[in-house]
């Protein structure tokens, strides 16, 4: 109605919406080139499993009779029952059909469906290294921007010393270092496992966590660096920039200036750290749930090498990618949404 | 190259050292690093003939520290003392050829990809996203397992996981440096790509490639110490990662042997932290923006 009265009306609303078309296409190609990408990965991931694998040298099913008399036709029978006899091509069809239905077969050394096994395992690795992410990011963060803050003071040369001598590290060496000092030695905490066995009910958040203190500590002395330095030099190239110097001039709290302006554009690049984390989180802490003898995926996966049991550790493979491709899919979807400059 | 090239070269040396050396922690890295070198180096001098056999062990098995053997014994009666020296030999060679591999592998193919542009580079990345997210744990145990178990399997382990991040990090600074109109000067008088590539391309991408060189190098010696903790090694090889496995194997844990644990684990740190220490220092000197924040 009021397009007819004003004539130059209809025409900057006409390239407004053709913008918009064009924009919404670019957009869509964004994430369709993204998710394509991810999908091309996880494909080769697939791929790679089955033949990586293959190529590791003993006989698995040598290993799974071992020290026990087994006569040539049982080992033929079980041969038989894992599809170990059958062509490599005909092999390969029934994995990959059966990866996309999620069946990775049984195990060698369990003799259970490994998703079943997985199931079983992810909880207790998700609880352990997902706990440990969000402390160490959050400490990360924290000593980070205080350090910026305050960069040059002696508390900044101290935590950034202290971080990277902890990133320095060898993880299983710190573990074993805290078995010995706290578990072994003082008695304090358990040395292995997740709970006790005679604990029930409600009682078992606090002996979990108990048991989950020491492999939490070491994880989390190994990995906090990364967020403190990138958290620090991230604020820092926030700090020399003109809307923190106008903000001061308006007069600002420091306070506010730090919470408000700073930090939530220094943010930024940690969301891409998280998110990488994120997708190891699933692969976990092979060395540290071994040292501990936490009963997570890192320690089912350690297990699966030694035998080797093709089916477990070829799941658990897919998985472990699987997880690392999609955390970075998100990552690439969410990004644009937080950090409106690279808005295709 | 002629002399004005040369000296040119010298200035840039001199400067690249006074700056270097205002970074205390850069220095003190760097010290650390040249004693453990020395002591690498000097390993047979230092430690007496039988200092490694098992058969003929220096002193009995699994005792404290005395005066003889400061730190105590290994679980053959060997010195730890000369273990930790003969160790620092392992690490070192490893984490020098391992990085060696990468850089090497990481620059032609970043410089490469881009370089050239095209599918061909759209490839590229694709493998390079493919080697970053496979679990390169999974992927050195897989290739020891095929190799066998030596010090070469986990150099290569270490050298075939590691180059992406290089990669990545060259194609970037080379899409960088190709931008410049320099090069397009360089195009224009007919420089090939070779040309191009070999002589303003590379240059200009060698000192990010000599920090992330020495940064390298420590994750690498700390990978060497993981692999070798987890049995992929030679068995044989003084490496610090199989000592701490072999006094996890006695029990040193449960038995409080802190100086079978201790002093590998101790030697590890202090040698990824002088690279670690240094390489930052490098890259302080490389961009003065970073430089202020050290």
């Amino acid at each position: 109605m009021a397009d007819s009265a004003l004539p130059t009306a209809p025409v900057p609303q006409l390239a407004q919406s053709v913008r918009d078309r064009s924009g919404v296409r670019r957009r869509l190609r964004y994430y369709g080139e993204k998710l394509g990408g991810s999908l091309v990965s996880l494909f080769a991931v697939i791929l790679t499993s089955f033949f990586l694998f293959r190529i590791i040298p003993g006989d698995p099913v040598r290993t799974m009779t071992h020290g026990r008399p087994v006569s040539i036709e049982q080992q033929e029978q079980l041969r038989r029952e894992f599809g170990l006899d059958k062509p490599l091509a005909e092999q390969f069809w029934s994995y990959l059909t059966g990866v996309l239905r999620l069946d990775f077969g049984d195990s060698f050394q369990f003799n259970r469906p490994v998703t079943d096994l997985i199931g079983e395992r992810l909880w207790p690795t998700v609880l352990l290294v997902g706990t440990s992410v969000v402390i160490s990011a959050a400490l990360g963060l924290w000593l980070g921007v205080r350090g910026a803050w305050n960069h040059g003071s002696l508390s900044d040369r101290v935590n950034t010393g202290v971080a990277l001598t902890l990133w320095s590290v060898p993880s299983f060496w710190l573990g074993l270092i805290l078995i010995v000092i706290f578990a072994s030695g003082a008695g304090w905490f358990p040395t292995s496992g997740m709970e006790s066995t005679a604990v029930e009910g409600w009682e078992r958040i606090p002996d979990v966590a108990h048991h989950m203190v020491l492999p939490l500590v070491t994880l989390v002395a190994v990995v906090y660096a990364q967020y403190l330095m990138i958290m620090r030099s991230s604020l820092l190239d926030e700090m020399g920039s003109d809307y923190i110097v106008t903000a001061r001039a308006k007069g600002l709290r420091d306070l506010i200036v730090r919470r408000r302006h700073a930090v939530p554009n220094a943010l930024l690049p940690t969301v891409t750290l998280i998110f990488v984390n994120l997708g190891f989180v699933v692969f976990g802490a092979v060395l540290v749930e071994t040292i501990f003898s936490w009963p997570g995926l890192g320690q089912l996966f350690y297990s699966g090498l030694s035998v080797p049991d093709l089916p477990l550790v070829q799941g658990l493979f897919i998985l472990f990618s699987a997880a690392v491709i999609l955390m970075n899919l998100l990552a690439d979807l969410l990004y644009p949404i937080l950090d409106p400059r690279v808005r295709p | 190259m002629n002399g004005l090239v040369w000296a040119r070269r010298r200035r840039t040396a001199a400067r690249f050292w006074s700056q270097f050396r205002q970074n205390k922690a850069g220095v003190f890295g760097l010290v650390v690093l040249a004693l453990f070198v020395l002591t690498a180096l000097l390993a047979p001098v230092l430690t007496p003939d039988n200092a490694l056999s098992v058969t003929r062990p220096p002193g009995s098995p699994l005792d404290g520290p005395s005066a003889d053997f400061p730190l105590g014994t290994d679980r053959s009666g060997r010195s730890m003392v000369d273990m930790i020296i003969w160790g620092s030999r392992v690490s070192l060679t490893v984490g020098f050829w391992a990085t060696f591999i990468s850089i090497a592998f990481g620059t032609l193919f970043g410089i490469l990809a881009g370089h050239f542009g095209g599918w061909g580079s759209s490839l590229l990345m694709r493998v390079t996203d493919w080697f970053l997210v496979m679990p390169s744990l999974v992927l050195g145990v897989a290739l020891a397992a095929v190799l066998g178990r030596s010090l070469t399997t986990i150099i290569v382990a270490i050298g075939v996981t590691s180059w992406p991040t290089t990669a990545r990090l060259v194609r970037a600074q080379t899409l960088a440096v190709e931008a410049r109109p320099y090069i397009e000067r360089a195009r224009a008088l007919g420089g090939g790509h070779l040309h191009v590539m070999s002589n303003h391309v590379l240059p200009n991408v060698m000192p990010i490639v000599l920090a992330q060189t020495t940064l390298m190098v420590g994750s690498a010696i700390l990978t060497e110490s993981t692999f070798a903790f987890l049995g992929l090694g030679d068995p044989t090889t003084a490496s610090w990662g199989a000592t701490i496995q072999a006094a996890r194997d006695v029990g040193a844990v449960s038995s409080r042997m802190w100086w079978y644990i201790l002093p590998p684990g101790i030697a590890i740190v202090l040698v990824v932290l002088a690279f670690t220490l240094v390489g930052r220092a490098i890259e302080g000197v490389l961009n003065p923006k970073l430089r202020e924040r050290l």
